[in-house]
């Protein structure tokens, strides 16, 4: 039996736990018909052709978690923002871990998906905007759907700061032998309303993980949102994460990814934005090497006048690593005064290392900003001299300059303890020393 | 101190440096001048060891070893410093930092622990007062959005740090008004001792007001035309380069 086959039959036992008369079951039977329709992507599909999941579909993954694990604290401290006041919402295979978590519901709601699917307080909200954004015929965001049970949930309402960041945090182990996460998150931040979350999934061991994350942000008119997510996971970790973000009206929403680490790592970042003088940022640093493969498929839909859009990837690849970026602007007829920007620059440190890039531009309004440029090089020649020429040897030099590529992406990072924590990751990444100054 | 013997070198398959010969002793200022495109950037590149130059021919001896071998980062930790024309800009990364780590590199190719952090801090601020560098300026990114005279006064802020043997100052003189002038020619001033050298290269007489050399050269299509003492910089500002042109011709 195939995974795809496996995750068919597996749904009724999945659907009889749970309550069969909730719209969200109507939901998730229409979501599975859609998978068993598309099947998983693959290379032949013009969205999937530098990036092949094939080889991951073939691990007997288990679809549900079977049992709790527990872990401390002082294990896991390190893969937290621990020096800054924050809540927590933290789950292990899966399952939501009460002692890792801070969860909270003054004035806002930082809670469980599993709690928000099934209490009528969060009714209305659910049915407002769970799976409205989302791509419908998206197979992998269908098979997430179909298999909606866990996640964050996380409502800003009206004119309210949240006033410690968010985290959401994924551990894996190897306890249940390959396994298949598929968490759901909804942030729903409504007028006047801000919120900064910080998103990671991390495995404690190497072993065969496959996460199939699906994230709805929904941002009302002015609200402010900031989401930072991190992928530095160990070597069999594979991650799909698909984001959807929808914008009224003079918001903003930046979402930053970090990807340093994984097996394979495929991020689906579609920013929709539904009123004027929105902003949307998107930027990512990707440092990678031993075979590793992390691929950004970006989308902007500039639907209405007078918004913007930044994107910003930089990306470092050696030793047989391989980048892909697609980044798709679309700007209908009536998105005049659109100003968007992207920007693609890349390293390729040895021959070894590939980066696939490819701009997509479709415009269809006249009076319209839109810039793209993808540069793939090598480092600077004459830097890498003026640091040897100070006694730095070549090795440190061509990290340095690396790092210094790198980093001026961390200009938008709005959190310093979020800044300092990827300077310190880059910094190791590329094995160069930037500790405090003096 | 410094030995170069027939030196000859090409960038691209063309040859830039045609025969120079040049000994420099302990103590000694000399300035290389010339018109553009004789060959004076190449020069101070070739002993640095910039990799985009061969050296076709020729011995650059530093101390009595041959230094046509090493690689830049070796002939900086014997002591080879050379001032950019143009100071390669390095985003997020300090000046601070990025001093820290070239001392730090010259000390453990010499065998040497880290610098203590105390003694590092202490040598950071006298060093930087002596080219009356603000603090804030330390934790600025190296060279990034600085004025040319930012530029040039870090780039003697490093040679005080690094205290080389041989400092080669290609063309500081150029972007800078004349207080900055003042403050950088002051700074080498002070560094200069009975046991370590330095060459100025440079197209006007102006530096030279300032650093007064014992010895001048004049470079001209690749090869040392002319060389006298500082008058001879005095007489080239006066009745400029044709006359040298002519003379070599």
């Amino acid at each position: 039996m195939d995974l795809k086959e496996k995750l068919i039959s597996s749904f009724m036992a999945f659907e009889e736990q749970l309550d069969l008369s909730s719209p969200i079951h109507e939901m998730r039977t229409r979501s599975l018909k859609q998978f068993e329709e598309i099947g998983f992507p693959t290379k032949k599909e013009e969205a999937w052709k530098y990036t092949s999941i094939a080889k991951l579909l073939k691990n007997d993954y288990s679809i549900f978690p079977k049992k709790e694990t527990t872990i401390e604290l002082k294990n896991v401290k390190k893969y937290f923002l621990y020096d800054i006041d924050t809540y927590k919402i933290v789950f292990i295979d899966g399952v939501y871990s009460p002692f890792l978590s801070d969860t909270t519901h003054d004035g806002i709601d930082v809670c469980l998906m599993s709690a928000a699917l099934t209490r009528d307080k969060y009714k209305s909200i659910i049915e407002k905007y769970l799976n409205t954004i989302a791509k419908q015929d998206d197979s992998l965001t269908a098979l997430n759907t179909a298999f909606t049970k866990e996640g964050a949930y996380i409502f800003i309402p009206k004119s309210v700061v949240a006033e410690k960041p968010i985290q959401i945090i994924h551990f894996s182990t190897s306890e249940q032998g390959p396994m298949l996460l598929q968490p759901r998150n909804l942030i729903v931040a409504e007028e006047n309303s801000q919120v900064q979350i910080f998103e990671r999934h991390q495995s404690l061991v190497s072993h065969q993980v496959l996460t199939n994350s699906v994230t709805e942000i929904f941002a009302a008119e002015n609200a402010i949102v900031d989401y930072y997510k991190v992928q530095n996971d160990l070597e069999e970790a594979s991650l799909i994460d698909n984001t959807y973000v929808s914008q009224k009206g003079k918001s903003h929403v930046s979402v930053h990814t970090f990807s340093f680490g994984g097996k394979l790592i495929r991020n689906n970042l579609n920013f929709y934005q539904k009123g004027e003088y929105i902003d949307s940022t998107m930027k990512g640093i990707t440092i990678i090497g031993d075979k590793q493969h992390v691929d950004h498929y970006t989308l902007v839909d500039h639907a209405q006048p007078n918004c913007e859009s930044h994107q910003d990837y930089k990306g470092i690849y050696a030793d047989k690593s391989v980048g892909v970026f697609n980044g798709k602007i679309y700007v209908n007829q009536i998105a005049q005064k659109t100003n968007a920007f992207q920007k693609n620059n890349n390293i390729l440190l040895d021959d070894t290392a590939t980066i696939n890039t490819k701009p997509q531009l479709e415009i269809f309004a006249d009076d319209v900003k839109c810039s793209h440029g993808c540069t793939i090089g090598q480092l600077d020649k004459d830097a890498l001299f003026y640091l040897r020429s100070r006694g730095i040897p070549k090795k440190e030099a061509k990290g340095l300059l690396t790092y210094a590529f790198a980093n001026n992406v961390l200009e938008s990072v709005k959190i310093p303890a979020i800044k300092t924590r990827i300077n310190k990751l880059i910094a190791n990444k590329l094995g160069v020393s930037v500790g405090h100054d003096l | 101190m410094l030995t170069v013997k027939d030196l000859h070198a090409s960038v691209e398959g063309k040859e830039i440096l045609k025969g120079i010969n040049l000994e420099v002793n302990p103590g000694e200022v000399h300035a290389i001048m010339g018109p553009n495109g004789s060959g004076k950037s190449t020069l101070s590149a070739v002993i640095a060891g910039n990799e985009d130059y061969e050296v076709e021919k020729g011995e650059i001896i530093l101390n009595g070893e041959d230094l046509s071998e090493d690689d830049a980062e070796t002939r900086a930790h014997k002591g080879v410093f050379l001032s950019f024309q143009y100071p390669v800009e390095i985003p997020g990364v300090t000046v601070t930092n990025f001093i820290k780590t070239a001392i730090n590199a010259s000390r453990k190719a010499q065998g040497l622990d880290d610098m203590p952090a105390k003694d590092m801090l202490k040598n950071i601020r006298e060093k930087a007062a002596l080219l009356e560098i603000d603090s804030k300026f330390l934790s600025r990114s190296l060279n990034e959005g600085f004025s040319g005279g930012e530029k040039k006064r870090n780039e003697i802020f490093q040679m005080a740090m690094l205290e080389p043997k041989l400092a080669i100052l290609d063309e500081t003189d150029s972007g800078l008004d004349i207080d900055a002038l003042k403050i950088v020619a002051n700074g080498v001033n002070k560094l200069k001792s009975k046991d370590n050298a330095v060459i100025v290269i440079t197209h006007y007489q102006r530096l030279l007001d300032y650093i007064v050399p014992d010895f001048v050269h004049v470079l001209h299509n690749g090869k040392i035309v002319k060389s006298g003492t500082k008058e001879l910089a005095h007489e080239l500002e006066a009745k400029g380069y044709d006359w040298i042109k002519q003379l070599a011709d």
